[in-house]
């Protein structure tokens, strides 16, 4: 049948079922094309949200062409044996949710692998079509491939296409349709070897023989691997399972190997025999252009100085060129000059009242503005990423840093997310998004904002001209305070219960090196930046409400009002300053000035700065501060300006960076937990520098040097103490080895 | 025993078992490490952890401490 007239016949079926809806899966191993596919094969209509309850991607989208057709996008996985959350999450789905098809993208220049999880896709039961990706690749490699006896020995149909080049597109949609039109099942055809074919059998007669065929082969086989969570399922009877356990423990012996060795080998040989017959390769033992990219790449000598460079060249436009002067333009000029003139003068034109123009413009212009001006610099940054993730270069980054990150639980990619931190924590937690392990990403969520952001900097620049006279090493320790806090809380948290678990195996395919597709790097930055602006702003429009309403109301004489300029220490803000004054009193800044200006620092560190300004009645206050230097000595010793300084660092960063951590945590409790660990870091910092500090200055021993020496102990032995069930993992494997 | 651990960068070696237990042994087993395959390696990363090797026409990265579950002659 040509394409044209298998569209047609495409057509006339869907006439027919005007109404039926139909949910197509799309599943291969990551690096496989399958974004590239999924937005070549949906376009626009996409929609972006998160599987239930964790922070994987999920992705959903109507086929072009196919009016009523819903296609989902599972995450990328290697196997159905749920060694991963992104495994489970697409094992449960195809097993709960019954799509009407699969389409399983394999990529053509690494079909051994891919077809891995071909084979046990196929055990489901649900119909599915093969598109073998990249085939301009591999014909240009010189290597034939007989795609229908492939299909044949898989049972399904096959299409060779081009996610990149959209080649074959319209065939596989059309293909996939019709297989889910059918709502049928399929049967897979891949054959084990006799012994095992034959215990399959066995458990299928004796455990499964009540449950539909379709679904027997994956039962059997899940069975005959020891799955403990099928065997609950199934509901097996105790007598049943040790009946199994015979046939199972028997091929063992036959095979000296245990029974999910032998099912992963033979799935493998099967498909190694399978494509000795239906490929033909012209040259071999040639290498590749991306092994000779990566032969300099990740080069023993070279690899940490083009690391190096790349990262600087990054970090330099996106942080500093181009997205801090497109930040400062919307911030200054857009914002400060165009759009807030405009509109106070608009506002004052139309004589609104006057608390509801500062209301727009002092709350809701100023607070979500300065959120929103960070978005240029995302921007050019997730463009960054993107390319650095469809390139390949990505895992090279993890292949080069591991050694060094898996120390203290993060992942070799977590160095992006630090890197971007020193310029704003906002993209830096957006693009922990990129590791795959969910403890290395959350680890890598709850540190980042250690990190000094561009915006403390003002703080910094401050504390350090008023007590130090400006040098430079108060930065420097502000850095290095920084990276000591990231280190030493992910050698502690690395060791409580929230982290305990399974340590994720780091084996990690480092795919061929690919020109990205374009397409694909400005949909992934549209979806990363638009969620932010979306789900971020309301959050801040909230705050920033908030903050505004209690800066600049309060009460006067007893009658509550809005505050003149000057009266701001009547403000609720400064009551509620006084009332928890008290908290802060051991840091060496118990009073309210200095309380409200680092709770103002929630709306962005450098509103510490301003708001000190405001506070001592410095209306304009240039960076750095120099004007208030002399009320800032009379306020804080500096120890006890020191003392602020890690507080306002390390403690909850502003509102912009916690909605984010909401956004990429995808929980109330992991963000509650983020902020309220940072805060506490921050405060018992601050307490033992100021407290100990202080004795070691004048030798009087208080109350408090005491606290402060026992929480000092109790973070070293909380850094120091035993993993509770150390390196378990290389334990079992060493009594694997002896037995 | 051999294992992966003990191959030297740029030889190959051919699986004879995988030990250990749990999601690493699952996870080595489905990227393709089973028994008879041949596995060449390639280089190590420049702090010396992980190292790279070449099997079933692709590049994997593995930890060292876990290539210890790879028995290989």
């Amino acid at each position: 049948m040509t394409a044209r007239s298998l569209k047609l016949a495409d057509h006339l079926l869907s006439i027919n079922l005007p109404l039926m809806s139909i949910t197509i899966a799309v599943a291969g191993n990551p690096n496989s094309g399958k974004t590239t596919l999924f937005n070549a094969l949906t376009g626009s209509n996409q929609y972006v949200g998160n599987w239930p309850g964790v922070t994987v991607e999920k992705k959903e989208g109507e086929l072009i062409g196919h009016p009523g057709v819903v296609l989902v996008d599972l995450p990328g996985i290697y196997s159905l044996s749920t060694n991963s959350l992104e495994e489970e999450l697409a094992r449960d789905y195809l097993l709960e949710s019954n799509p009407d098809a699969i389409i399983n993208i394999v990529d053509g220049t690494n079909l051994e692998r891919n077809l891995y999880l071909t084979t046990q896709l196929a055990e489901l039961g649900i119909p599915m079509v093969l598109a073998i990706n990249m085939m301009d690749e591999v014909e240009k490699s010189g290597i034939k491939m007989d795609s229908s006896a492939l299909g044949k020995a898989f049972g399904v149909p096959v299409v060779k296409i081009s996610a990149l080049r959209e080649t074959q597109i319209g065939e596989l949609a059309s293909l996939a349709v019709k297989a889910a039109q059918k709502k049928g099942h399929m049967l897979p055809t891949h054959r084990f070897s006799g012994g095992v074919e034959h215990a399959l059998g066995h458990i299928e007669e004796v455990a499964l023989h009540d449950h539909s065929e379709h679904k027997q082969r994956w039962y059997a086989v899940k069975l005959f691997e020891r799955n403990e969570l099928v065997e609950t399922e199934l509901g097996l009877s105790e007598e049943l399972k040790e009946h199994i356990q015979q046939d199972i423990r028997q091929i063992e012996l036959e095979y000296d190997d245990d029974s999910d060795s032998i099912i992963a080998a033979e799935r493998y040989d099967f498909i190694t025999e399978v494509l000795e017959r239906v490929t033909v390769r012209k040259k071999a033992g040639e290498l590749s252009p991306s092994d000779r990219i990566d032969r300099i790449v990740t080069n023993r000598w070279l690899a940490l100085p083009i690391f190096a460079a790349i990262m600087f060249i990054v970090y330099y436009v996106s942080v500093n060129t181009v997205g801090a002067s497109m930040t400062d333009w919307t911030n200054d000029k857009l914002f400060g000059q165009i759009l807030l003139p405009a509109i106070s003068g608009k506002l004052a034109e139309w004589g609104v009242a006057g608390w509801l123009q500062g209301l727009l413009v002092d709350g809701i212009l100023a607070g979500v503005g300065s959120v929103l001006s960070f978005l240029p610099q995302m921007v050019v940054l997730f463009l960054f990423l993107g390319l650095l993730e469809f390139s390949g270069y990505m895992a090279r980054v993890a292949f080069i840093m591991d050694r060094m990150f898996r120390k203290f639980g993060l992942s070799g990619k977590s160095f992006i997310p630090m890197l971007i931190g020193s310029g704003c924590s906002v993209p830096a937690i957006m693009a922990a998004r990129t590791i795959e392990n969910e403890h290395d990403r959350r680890m890598t969520v709850i540190t980042t904002s250690f990190i000094p952001c561009g915006a403390k900097l003002p703080v910094i620049a401050m504390i350090a001209g008023a007590f130090f006279g400006g040098k430079g090493w108060v930065a420097f320790g502000a850095y290095f305070l920084g990276i000591a806090a990231v280190v030493i809380s992910g050698i502690i948290l690395k060791k409580t219960a929230l982290f305990q678990g399974e340590a994720a195996p780091f084996v990690m395919e480092l795919p061929a090196y690919r020109w990205p597709s374009l397409k694909s790097i400005l949909i992934t930055t549209w979806d990363r930046v638009s969620s932010f602006a979306r789900k971020a702003s309301t959050i801040i429009l909230l705050a920033s409400i908030v903050i505004w309403f209690t800066t600049y109301f309060g009460w006067v004489d007893g009658n509550f009002q809005m505050l003149q300029s000057g009266q701001i220490d009547h403000s609720i803000l400064a009551g509620f300053g006084n009332a928890i004054a008290w908290i802060f009193r051991p840091l060496g800044w118990g009073e309210w000035r200095p309380v409200v200006a680092a709770l103002s620092g929630l709306i962005a560190k450098e509103t510490v700065v301003s708001s000190f300004g405001i506070f001592y009645g410095f209306s304009e206050v240039a960076e750095g501060g120099q004007a208030m230097w002399t009320s800032l000595q009379a306020a804080f010793s500096s120890l006890s300006a020191t003392s602020f300084l890690i507080f306002v660092l390390l403690s909850a960063p502003c509102v912009a960076t916690i909605s984010s951590i909401r956004r990429e945590m995808n929980n109330p409790w992991w963000t509650l937990f983020a902020v309220g660990y940072m805060t506490t870091v921050g405060y018992s910092v601050a307490l033992m520098v100021f407290q100990l500090g202080t004795w070691l200055r004048s030798g009087a021993f208080t109350w408090w040097t005491g606290i402060s020496l026992g929480l000092l102990g109790v973070v070293l032995w909380l850094l120091f103490r035993r993993k509770p069930s150390t390196s378990s993992r290389l334990k079992r494997a060493n009594a694997g080895v002896r037995e | 025993m051999k294992t992966l651990r003990d191959v030297r960068i740029g030889e190959k070696a051919r699986v004879v078992k995988i030990h250990g237990q749990g999601n690493i042994r699952r996870r080595v087993m489905d990227m393709g490490i089973t028994k008879n395959v041949e596995i060449f390696v390639r280089k190590v990363a420049p702090l010396g952890d992980p190292i790279e090797v070449n099997l079933r026409g692709y590049e994997l990265s593995l930890r060292k401490d876990d290539c210890e579950i790879i028995e290989v002659s």
